[in-house]
C-alpha cells in the first residue's frame, strides 16, 4: 500500500467521472428473479453499469441488492426453484442466453464475499489456482502472475517472504486481499464484491476502499456495501434498492448531496421511511 | 421534498435533537444580529453615542455565537456524516452564520460613525436615505431568516432581488451625499462619515441576500451563487419542475 498522506489522484477524482461519458459494460434490462414461483425477489430492474468505474448498491436488508448482484454470473442458478427474466448483457451479449458457458462467464465476472474464503493451500497457491485449473502450469508463467496479482491487490509487500504458508495464517483483511488476488489472476473484466469489508476492521477496511480506487483503472467493480459512507466514499455511480426495486440511480456525488427520491433521501439520512 | 418537519424523523432522536439545537442557535444569532443592526441605525439617526456604544459591546456576543455554532457544526460533521439534506443543513447553517456575523460587523461600523456623527456634527441631509436603505435592508434580513426557518423559496429568490433594488437606491444616495458635498465643503466629514455608514448597510444587504441563497441550497440542492439574477430564477423554476 503506498503511503501518500495527499493523494493526488483523489483530487483528480470528479473529473474522471464527469468529461467523458464512460462505455457501459453491463445493461440489465426488465430484470426479475423469483426464488419460488411466488416469491419474487426483484421487480423490474433496469440499469447501466459504466466500465471501468464502480458502481455501488445500497439498501436495507433483504431489498434484493446481493440478488442482483449474483445474477451478474448467474451465481442464483445454483439456488434451487430460482427463475431469472428479462436480459443482462455483458459488452452486449446476453449472459443467460441459451449455449452460454457459466464457467467462462465466471472468469469473466469474478467475486468476492463478505467473508474472506481462502483455500486451505500455501498464498502462492490460492493465487495461482485459476491458471492451474485452466491448464496453466508453466512456472516462470504462474511465478510472474502471482507477483503481479498480489502487487495489484497491495498484498506483495507484505507476503512476498512467506509465499509457500498457509494463506489461513493471514489476517482477515489480508485474506481478503488475497482473495482479490486470485480473483484479479485470471484477468476478469468485472469485479463482483459482496460485502468485501464488512468484516474487517476499519484500517483493513480502508486499505480494501483504496484497493477497490486502484483496481477500477483496470476493472469494471460492482459493489453491495450495508456502510453507506462506504458507498459514498468508494464509488462513482450508486443504486438503492428497496424491496427488490431500483428506487434511485444516480452519480453517487448527486445521489448523497441530493438525492431525487423521497425514499432515498429518508434512507441515507437514517429517517424512518 | 424538504419540509420543516424533516428535522424530527431520525431514527437516532440524538440526532434529532442536535439538527435541531444548532437551527435554533443559528435563529437566536439572526434575532440577535437584527437587534443590533436596528439599533445601530437608530442610533446613527439620534447621532446616540451611548446606543452605538451598546451596538458595538454587543458585537462580541454575535462573534461567540458565531464559534460556537460553527464548533456544533463540526461535531455534526465528524460524528454523525450526515448526508444529503442533513448535509446541505448543516453547510448551509455554517455558510449562513459567516454572514450573519458580518452583518454584526457592519452593524458595529454603523455604530462607530456613529459616534463620530455625534462628535463631528450632524449631517446636512437628515438621513433620510440612511433611514430609507435601513428600513429595507432590515426587511431583507428578517425575510431571509424568516425563509430558513420556512424552507421557503419564493421568499429567498424575493430577497435576492430586493438585492438588485438596494444596489440602485445606494447608488442615487451616494450622488445625492455628494450633491451636499458640493454645496458646502464644511460638511465634507460629516456627510462622509453617512457615506461610510450607507455603504455598511449596502454590504448588510448583499450579505442578506448570500442568506437567501443558502437557503436556496438548503432546500433545492441547487448553488445559486455567482450567477446573475434571471439565471438564479431559472435555475429555481426549472428545479421546480424536476420535483413535480
Amino acid at each position: 500500500m503506498q503511503s501518500h498522506a495527499i493523494d493526488i489522484q483523489a483530487l483528480n477524482r470528479p473529473s474522471t467521472v464527469d468529461v467523458q461519458p464512460p462505455e457501459t459494460c453491463l445493461t440489465v434490462d426488465q430484470l426479475q428473479l423469483f426464488y419460488n414461483s411466488d416469491s419474487q425477489a426483484l421487480q423490474d430492474i433496469k440499469l447501466e453499469v459504466p466500465k471501468k468505474r464502480v458502481t455501488a448498491f445500497i439498501g436495507p436488508s433483504g431489498c434484493g441488492k446481493s440478488s442482483l448482484l449474483r445474477c451478474f454470473n448467474r451465481m442464483n442458478d445454483l439456488v434451487d426453484g430460482c427463475r431469472v427474466e428479462g436480459r443482462i448483457l455483458l459488452e452486449g451479449e446476453d449472459i443467460y442466453a441459451p449455449g452460454v458457458d457459466v464457467a467462462s462467464l465466471r472468469r469473466r465476472i469474478g467475486m468476492v464475499f463478505q467473508k474472506p474464503n481462502p483455500f486451505p493451500k500455501s498464498i502462492y497457491e490460492n493465487v495461482a489456482y485459476g491458471l492451474r485449473i485452466q491448464g496453466i502450469n508453466k512456472k516462470r508463467v504462474l511465478d510472474e502472475v502471482v507477483e503481479k496479482s498480489l502487487r495489484s491487490a497491495a498484498l506483495w509487500d507484505e507476503v512476498k517472504d512467506r509465499l509457500d504458508e498457509s494463506a489461513l495464517g493471514l489476517s482477515g483483511g489480508q485474506q481478503q486481499r488475497l482473495v482479490i488476488a486470485r480473483t484479479i489472476a485470471v484477468e476478469p473484466e468485472v469485479l463482483l464484491l459482496d460485502e468485501p469489508a464488512s468484516a474487517l476492521d476499519p484500517i483493513s477496511t480502508l486499505k480494501i476502499e483504496e484497493l477497490i480506487y486502484e483496481l477500477k483503472s483496470r476493472y469494471t467493480i460492482l459493489i453491495v456495501t450495508h456502510n453507506m459512507q462506504q458507498a459514498a466514499r468508494v464509488s462513482d455511480m450508486t443504486a438503492f434498492m428497496y424491496m427488490g426495486k431500483l428506487i434511485e440511480y444516480d452519480n453517487t456525488d448527486r445521489l448523497f448531496t441530493n438525492p431525487g427520491q423521497k425514499q432515498t433521501e429518508d434512507y441515507i439520512t437514517g429517517r424512518y421511511g | 421534498m424538504l419540509n420543516q418537519d424533516s428535522y424530527k424523523q431520525h431514527i437516532s432522536a440524538q440526532f434529532n435533537a442536535e439538527l435541531e439545537a444548532v437551527k435554533n442557535h443559528l435563529l437566536k444569532m439572526g434575532g440577535r444580529v437584527e437587534q443590533q443592526l436596528a439599533a445601530a441605525v437608530e442610533a446613527l439617526v439620534k447621532m446616540d453615542s451611548g446606543e452605538a456604544g451598546k451596538v458595538i459591546a454587543l458585537d462580541r456576543e454575535v462573534n461567540k455565537m458565531e464559534m460556537s455554532i460553527d464548533d456544533e457544526c463540526a461535531r455534526i460533521l465528524a460524528r454523525r456524516q450526515p448526508a444529503a439534506s442533513d448535509l446541505r443543513l448543516v453547510l448551509a447553517v455554517a455558510r449562513v452564520i459567516t454572514d450573519l456575523e458580518r452583518i454584526g460587523d457592519e452593524a458595529s461600523k454603523i455604530a462607530r460613525q456613529a459616534i463620530k456623527l455625534s462628535e463631528e456634527g450632524a449631517s446636512p441631509s437628515n438621513f433620510v436615505e440612511i433611514r430609507h436603505i435601513g428600513v429595507h435592508v432590515s426587511e431583507m434580513l428578517r425575510k431571509s431568516l424568516d425563509a430558513f426557518t420556512r424552507l421557503d423559496v419564493d421568499t429567498a429568490v424575493e430577497v435576492v432581488q430586493q438585492d438588485s433594488q438596494v444596489d440602485k437606491e445606494y447608488g442615487s444616495a451616494m450622488r445625492s451625499l455628494v450633491t451636499f458635498m458640493m454645496e458646502d465643503p464644511r460638511m465634507i466629514t460629516s456627510v462622509l462619515n453617512e457615506m461610510w455608514a450607507l455603504r455598511s448597510l449596502e454590504r448588510v444587504g448583499d450579505h442578506a441576500a448570500n442568506i437567501a441563497e443558502h437557503v436556496i441550497y438548503l432546500v433545492r440542492g441547487l448553488d445559486v451563487r455567482h450567477v446573475a439574477l434571471d439565471e438564479l430564477i431559472s435555475k429555481v423554476e426549472e428545479s421546480e419542475h424536476d420535483q413535480e
